[in-house]
């Protein structure tokens, strides 16, 4: 792949970008979120068309236009998040769209299909019955079942998105064997993992994208651990981050113990008024999930939480809203906003209560200026409170999301991934609000992937691995390198200063 | 230029408001097919006609704008009719407690669907198809498969009495329609309604009880269901456990014409209010057509799929 460009409605995600894979070759593929990867392998996979660039397969100029095309020249991609249809066996899954069929009338040669699905099981030394559901298959298996799939395909590239993330240590031991006989029939494979330890493992190769940039391609030999973490986030931070230096006041938020099995565990911290605490980690490190549980969108099953000293219930978002918390949701489109619904229908939802006469007869007036406020103050790019919320940018409608909760008048307020997918401007004035809310003695904690917008914007951070507690650092004490080898699991200190 | 952006003027409008022009020229090619149609008597007839399914429709407008459905209408209106004209014999109780079961009949199935789907969290579909089933029976065993008949004049009243020259089953539905565009645009409920369809999720997030609003709507629709049984008995003078079949499926029918999205989150009770109307004004145009009342029922399912498509063509 060569100067390879794709960019989402203006936010560029690839930015002429090389690639090269060799012929029976592991090649990881290593960079933070959002640093492109995904983007990359889409592309190649023929799911996103690149805006520029070109892709040669054997030396030939290859045209990728769709998935079909892809998997015809013997791409194949099997995805983070797989999708079987679960009520079909292994067989009809392998087979799906190209059943073998006897000659007259297109019928299904089950018989063949289930003989082949055999065979291909074998080849890769794998023992699972083609008859079975593939519902009835754990995660790891129905991995295996796309894995052969794509051999059926007769795949000459096989891309894996993060395909330890849902699996046990075994399972994965399992399947990197499956990666050395697939390596042994000459097939090349495009490895993504955040876990150093497995790309050592089973990786020949390391290329390192950041922020949509080709940084680097190393043998995996020729790297350690250490280097490879600084090729991936090793950037200046700019003075995107208005960050002031507030005085800290009471702790207005504790959290004691929270847990909830199979999410996280024995959760404890405190937050400050006027601080901002950061939450670091990798996908699926259960962040999202803490702050669900601490505004009573989920429950916990154990430990506690106090505002302001005095222990509360978090039943549910009203507990919160009642005790002046504030969550906005990591994606918004699904949790944060009705796309169907006006910017004012949107922006008032949590405070018509207090905008209706009898609790129950809207002032249609009074709304009208405190959105026409809202839209001023946060400077949301819309015609006017009419306009509907599907028809604005993602930034805009971030915008709309904080703009509700800040109606609420929070006193805690949590954001999750509060700039994901908006561009750099809309970015740098949610940075600015973030600020302005600690400045006003307001306790801010943040969840965010992205580990600029931590070191730029928190007094504190606290790691999460797994559901747990893997590091904390304070601001004076900020190292990117310990930080992502906490959210990585091997950095089992607790760092006070 | 201006030629073409007066069409794109006139498109939009005709997107917009659609659904109405679409109405009047009904209404215009049956007054000039048949002249006598607009007659002020006719008008009225054909609103009484439309009165029992405006009536549902109106409740099936909350119900679908929360993107579920109620199939059970049909079924709580016999029940209803049965449980009010068994109370309603010449002599024996007073007037308002046979109308106040009758309502109380319908509000207690709303609120039992209304438990199952938002408690439960059963579909919707499936708890009022069971609901339908349920009612029905519960119908014909109370009343023992039989109409019941020998009805006071008084409730009879209801459904054949005038009220300044206007039928009683015109003035109910248009107090419920008034009610139903009041409560929907201008109370929080209504709000409600709309934030809970349009992603139930974000609307929970929001801290909405959608679990309460969502029990509520089915109440409405089922105290309305009521109120359809009564006024369609009154006006037949007996409650028949068989009455009131398919009347779902037309006021879905009614709502979808007019706008509402099956997706839920969107549509409006004067959407509703103008589908019953040209379902009515076609029943009473193609009677007075001598059309067949074969032929009458693929032309009222033609109608709805041009309605839809008028529809998604708007919103593209």
């Amino acid at each position: 792949m060569r100067g390879i460009s794709k960019s989402f409605s203006g936010v560029t995600a690839l930015d002429a970008v090389d690639f090269a894979l060799e012929r029976g070759e592991v090649h990881a593929l290593m960079g933070e979120n959002g640093a492109g990867k995904s983007t990359l392998m889409k592309v190649l996979a023929g799911i996103c068309k690149k805006d520029a660039g070109q892709i040669f397969l054997n030396g030939m100029l290859a045209d990728i236009e769709t998935p079909k095309t892809a998997l015809d020249l013997g791409i194949s991609m099997i995805h983070q998040e797989l999708s079987p249809v679960r009520e079909m066996t292994v067989a009809e899954n392998i087979f799906l769209g190209k059943e073998p069929c006897h000659r007259f009338m297109g019928i299904v040669n089950t018989g063949k299909q289930r003989q082949i699905t055999r065979e291909l099981l074998g080849a890769l030394n794998l023992s699972l019955d083609p008859d079975l559901k593939m519902r009835a298959l754990s995660i790891a298996e129905t991995q295996m079942v796309e894995i052969v799939k794509a051999v059926s395909y007769n795949a000459r590239i096989i891309i894996m998105d993060e395909p330890t993330s849902a699996i046990t240590g075994t399972e994965a031991a399992k399947l990197f064997e499956i990666i050395y006989n697939l390596r042994s029939k000459g097939i090349g494979i495009i490895y993504i993992s955040h876990k150093m330890d497995e790309i050592f493992r089973v990786c020949d190769t390391v290329t390192v994208l950041r922020d949509g940039r080709y940084i680097e391609t190393r043998p995996a030999d020729q790297l350690d651990h250490d280097t490879l973490v600084k090729l991936m986030v090793g950037r200046q931070i700019s003075d995107m981050f208005p960050k002031k230096n507030v005085r800290t006041g009471d702790v207005s938020l504790a959290v004691e113990g929270l847990t909830k099995k199979g999410l996280f565990r024995d959760i404890s911290f405190k937050a400050r008024k006027g601080e901002i605490l950061g939450f670091a980690g990798l996908l699926g490190a259960g962040r999202s999930e803490i702050m669900e549980a601490v505004f009573g969108l989920r429950r916990a099953e154990a430990g506690g939480i106090r505002i302001n000293g005095k222990p509360v219930r978090m039943q549910s978002p009203r507990d919160a809203i009642r005790h002046h918390v504030a969550l906005i949701t990591e994606d918004r489109q699904q949790k944060g906003l009705n796309l169907k619904g006006s910017v004012k229908d949107n922006i008032t939802l949590v405070n018509l209560k207090k905008l209706s006469r009898l609790n129950q007869f809207i002032r249609f007036k009074t709304e009208r200026s405190i959105t026409d406020t809202e839209i001023g103050k946060l400077r949301i790019k819309t015609r006017d409170h009419r306009q509907l919320v599907h028809t604005l940018s993602g930034g805009n409608q971030q915008k709309v999301v904080v703009a509700k909760w800040l109606l609420t008048d929070p006193e805690i307020i949590i954001f999750d991934e509060p700039t994901r997918g908006i561009d750099i401007g809309a970015k740098a004035e949610i940075y600015k609000m973030i600020c302005e809310l600690a400045e006003q003695g307001k306790t801010v904690l943040m969840v965010s992937s992205e580990l600029e917008e931590i070191l730029g914007l928190c007094d504190r951070v606290i790691v999460l691995y797994q559901g747990r507690i893997s590091g904390e650092f304070e601001r004076s004490a900020f190292d990117q390198e310990r930080i992502m080898k906490a959210a990585m699991g091997n950095e089992p200190l607790l760092i006070h200063n | 230029m201006s030629e073409i952006s007066n069409w794109k003027k006139a498109d939009t409008f005709f997107s917009k408001y659609g659904i109405y022009c679409a109405f009047l020229i009904l209404v215009g090619a049956l007054t000039i097919a048949f002249p006598p149609f607009i007659k002020p008597s006719n008008i009225v007839n054909v609103l009484r006609q439309t009165a029992v399914n405006g009536i549902l429709a109106v409740g099936m407008t909350f119900v679908i704008i929360t993107a579920g459905i109620d199939l059970s209408v049909g079924s709580v209106l016999a029940l209803s009719a049965v449980a009010a004209t068994s109370l309603a014999h010449p002599g024996e109780y007073p007037l308002i407690l046979s109308l106040l079961i009758g309502l109380l009949v319908g509000c207690a199935c709303g609120a039992l669907n209304g438990v199952l789907i938002a408690k439960k969290r059963l579909a919707p579909f499936i708890v009022t198809l069971a609901m339908m089933s349920v009612a029905r029976g519960v119908a014909l065993v109370y009343s023992s498969g039989r109409p019941i008949i020998n009805l006071s004049d008084s409730y009879n009243q209801i459904g054949g009495g005038y009220l300044a020259g206007i039928p009683v089953p015109v003035i109910i539905f248009l107090v419920i329609v008034l009610s139903g565009v009041f409560v929907l645009r201008y109370t929080r409920f209504g709000r409600y309604v709309y934030a809970i369809g349009g992603n139930e999720l974000a609307a929970r997030v929001s801290g909405i009880n959608t679990t309460r609003i969502l029990i509520w709507t089915y109440v409405i629709m089922g105290a309305l269901a009521g109120v359809a049984g009564i006024v369609l008995s009154s006006r037949v003078m007996s409650g028949s456990p068989a009455m009131g079949e398919g009347y779902e499926l037309d006021a879905i029918a009614a709502v979808v014409i007019g706008g509402t999205s099956l997706f839920g989150g969107v549509g409006s009770i004067s959407g509703t209010v103008v589908g019953a109307l040209i379902m009515g004004v076609m029943d009473n145009g193609l009677d007075m057509l001598n059309v067949s009342s074969y032929w009458q029922q693929v032309v009222k399912g033609a109608i709805i799929v041009l309605a839809v498509l008028l529809d998604k063509r708007s919103r593209n």
